[in-house]
């Protein structure tokens, strides 16, 4: 479903500067749209909008062709996945219990509220038969993430909004979590707002990327013309001064091969990032590297010089 | 019941005395008891557990109860009622001091002793002033509850407003009775409020004090 | 102990009507306790009404209390009742009231999140979760029933307080002893008991295993 954000604004009581200043955001069907910002910039408050846990002073929010400032909250939320930072899990009831929440809420029949459950938890990884009876309290910070995404998936919902989801995990984990979650939600093609202030994570995971400030926006564009291109001062150091770099970790080797073969015996896989190869050839004082396909074919050649002219600005 | 006061003045001031002699003896007595107490157990945990145990089976048994108990063993009047009233006060103020003392801060106390501290006055210095305002609550609740209880005294012949009540009844002398309980509620009132004070006071000095 | 062995009947008898007494009581001040807990912790203004009059309440002996009420109630079971539920209620208002406003903001931001609603959220979340604090207060206010109810024999309400004064009365002091012990053994066991169930309870709703 298409989310359309068309001038919101929110003023709280007592404040003079709103929180969010007539956003205008719209976001395609499947898509996933990172909100990020310095704190205070209004990501979080804009996110918790769509599905009115704050309600906005002015302006309209379309998910699909409903206007949800008109509907039902209580109903809009249990068609809406929502995932917080420090998750949430209800320590009083199962895993199994947990995941069941909104299916049980919307009355779905106990058979096909089971078969869910189980579904869900393989999906995001976790063996059904040995977590389904226990509860939070015995389950890592990461498994309880895990939870968490399948608790918000399990009715089905077009859309999904996740704060920091995965902040209060440890950086080795965190990385793998998005990966895996990453890939689920393109797989099951939901749109998704996800709010983070990690520039990182928002590379990673947005195929747009919303920079705000002071409760307005400031670019919305993919990752790489955000990298390539910042808007102003503000953007470019947010983004940070290794831009660059960056970018170079958005393209896999493999889509940036030249033909022909490398002088040396530099031979790197093709699912490396380019900054990887960049990393690799500078470490072995190489010019250039062989890229490999799976199998171990050669794909081609990747030089420094093409590098070079890439992070220019050359290729898009 | 205001003529009644009046009409028998010196019957009602020697209730009301008795009561307060009471009270205050008995909480003088949990004081001299379970402030040092509190403070040996915080040395000795092995204690500790038994003693806590034997305090919060005493804390669960009726007030009446605990004064009755005293007729066998040491018959009526003001004695067996002071000893009675002090095993019912104790229980709050050990508790309290003996939690107090040891959830003070364990970072704080390290600090201290890493300053060069000696044990006695890392007791003197840190850990009893940080303590105070559990342990003054549990004053408080002593003090409340003894003042409460002594109500009861009446029934072992300890005198007290009660005896008002109780004699108020036996005789059918409502103004007496009414007199009594009017004025044992309004002596637990002001000393609820009394110490409540006192406690904010107590830690608003502790507030300034340690800024 | 021989009056003991032989009228173990009649100190049965006391004992269920003790037990009647603080059963009544529970039950009616948490009827109204549990509500008004709720409303107290919802809002602020009215917890503190509710903290200064039942504050003011079980400050009073509970004997003046039964003294107060004769011209009102009269004698017996029911007055006794009245004065019983007033002394439970600041112990379940404030317990449940704490208990409400102790549970983690997250929970309930991810359980308004998913879509429950008010009362649903109450009964499935809240109240689950302040469980553990709200037996604690069950537990201090059956303990303080048992002994309320012991002086409401004053007012012939019946219950062990009769055994026991019926032996100060009569100056026999194996009925004083005997309704002593068998009061005192009431209020241990109804406190262990709660105890246990409350660090059950505890235990299993714990963030952390």
């Amino acid at each position: 479903m298409t989310i359309r954000l068309e001038k919101v604004t929110k003023l709280f009581p007592g404040v003079t500067r709103p929180a969010v200043d007539a956003l205008d955001l719209t976001i395609e069907k499947g898509q996933v749209c990172v909100l990020i910002g310095p704190s205070g910039c209004g990501k979080t408050t804009t996110m918790r909008m769509v599905n009115r846990l704050i309600e906005p002073t002015s302006g309209r929010i379309i998910v699909g062709d409903r206007d949800v400032t008109k509907a039902d909250p209580v109903e809009l939320r249990r068609h809406i996945g929502y995932v917080i930072q420090q998750i949430g899990l209800f320590p009083h009831m199962t895993i199994a219990q947990n995941v069941a929440t909104v299916p049980k809420l919307l009355g779905w029949e106990q058979a096909k509220i089971k078969a869910r459950s189980e579904e869900m938890l393989d999906l995001v990884g976790l063996d059904p038969a040995q977590y389904l009876s226990r509860y939070p309290r015995h389950l890592s910070g990461g498994q309880r993430q895990r939870v968490g995404v399948a608790r918000a998936l399990a009715a089905d919902p077009p859309v999904m909004l996740m704060d920091e989801p995965f902040g209060a995990v440890d950086p080795i984990v965190r990385g793998r979590l998005q990966e895996e979650f990453l890939a689920i939600l393109k797989r099951l093609k939901k749109t998704v707002i996800l709010v983070t202030h990690d520039i990182d994570e928002a590379i990673r995971m947005g195929d747009v990327v919303a920079i705000m400030k002071d409760g307005k926006l400031v670019q919305y564009d993919t990752p790489d013309r955000l990298l390539a291109a910042p808007v102003d001062d503000f953007v470019a150091d947010f983004v940070g001064a290794d831009r660059a770099l960056r970018r170079l970790s958005l393209v896999r080797a493999a889509d940036a091969v030249e033909p022909g073969g490398a002088a040396g015996d530099l031979m790197l896989s093709g699912s490396l990032s380019v900054r990887e190869v960049l990393s690799a050839l500078l470490a072995a004082g190489q010019d250039a590297a062989t890229i490999l396909a799976e199998d171990g074919t050669a794909l081609g050649q990747i030089t420094l010089a093409a590098i070079r002219a890439r992070s220019a600005g050359g290729i898009p | 019941m205001a003529q009644w006061i009046s009409a028998n003045p010196s019957i009602f001031i020697v209730a009301l005395q008795n009561h307060l002699w009471l009270t205050g003896v008995a909480l003088a007595a949990v004081l001299l008891i379970a402030l040092p107490l509190g403070l040996l157990l915080t040395r000795h945990r092995g204690f500790a557990n038994i003693a806590i145990a034997i305090v919060n089976i005493l804390r669960t048994v009726p007030s009446l109860a605990l004064l009755v108990i005293m007729l066998p063993l040491l018959g009526t009047g003001f004695l067996p009622s002071v000893v009675a009233l002090t095993l019912y006060g104790l229980p709050a103020l050990l508790l309290n001091t003996y939690t107090g003392l040891t959830e003070v801060d364990a970072d704080i106390v390290e600090a201290a002793r890493g300053q060069g501290f000696s044990d006695a006055q890392v007791m003197t210095r840190i850990e009893i002033p940080l303590a105070l305002p559990v342990i003054f609550a549990g004053i408080r609740t002593a003090a409340v509850q003894i003042v409460s209880a002594a109500t009861l005294a009446a029934f072992i012949g300890g005198g007290g407003l009660g005896e008002l009540i109780t004699a108020g009844m036996a005789n059918f002398n409502f103004p007496q009775l009414i007199a009594g309980a009017v004025a044992v509620a309004l002596l637990a009132l002001a000393v609820e409020i009394a110490f409540a004070g006192i406690e904010r006071l107590m830690t608003r000095q502790l507030r300034m004090g340690a800024s | 102990m021989s009056w003991t062995i032989e009228n173990y009947d009649r100190l049965l008898v006391a004992l269920w009507e003790h037990i009647q007494l603080v059963g009544v009581g529970l039950a009616i001040a948490l009827a109204i306790g549990l509500p008004l807990g709720v409303l107290s912790a919802r809002r602020p203004g009215f917890a503190l009404v509710v903290l200064l009059v039942s504050g003011a309440l079980y400050t009073i002996p509970a004997l003046a209390i039964f003294a107060l009420l004769i011209p009102y109630l009269g004698l017996g079971f029911w007055p006794a009742i009245v004065a019983l539920v007033a002394y439970a209620l600041l112990i379940i208002i404030r317990n449940v009231a704490t208990g409400l406003q102790e549970i983690s903001p997250d929970i309930l931001d991810a359980a308004d999140g998913m879509g429950y609603g008010k009362w649903r959220r109450l009964f499935a979340i809240e109240l689950p979760l302040a469980l553990p604090v709200i037996i604690a207060g069950i537990r201090i206010t059956v303990v303080t029933q048992v002994s309320v109810a012991t002086v409401a024999a004053f007012i012939n309400a019946g219950g062990l307080g009769d055994i026991i004064f019926q032996g100060i009365t009569q100056d026999f002091g194996e009925k004083v002893v005997a309704g002593a012990v068998v009061t005192s053994a009431l209020a241990i066991l109804c406190d262990e008991s709660l105890r246990r169930v409350e660090l059950r309870l505890r235990a299993n709703q714990a963030e952390h295993a």
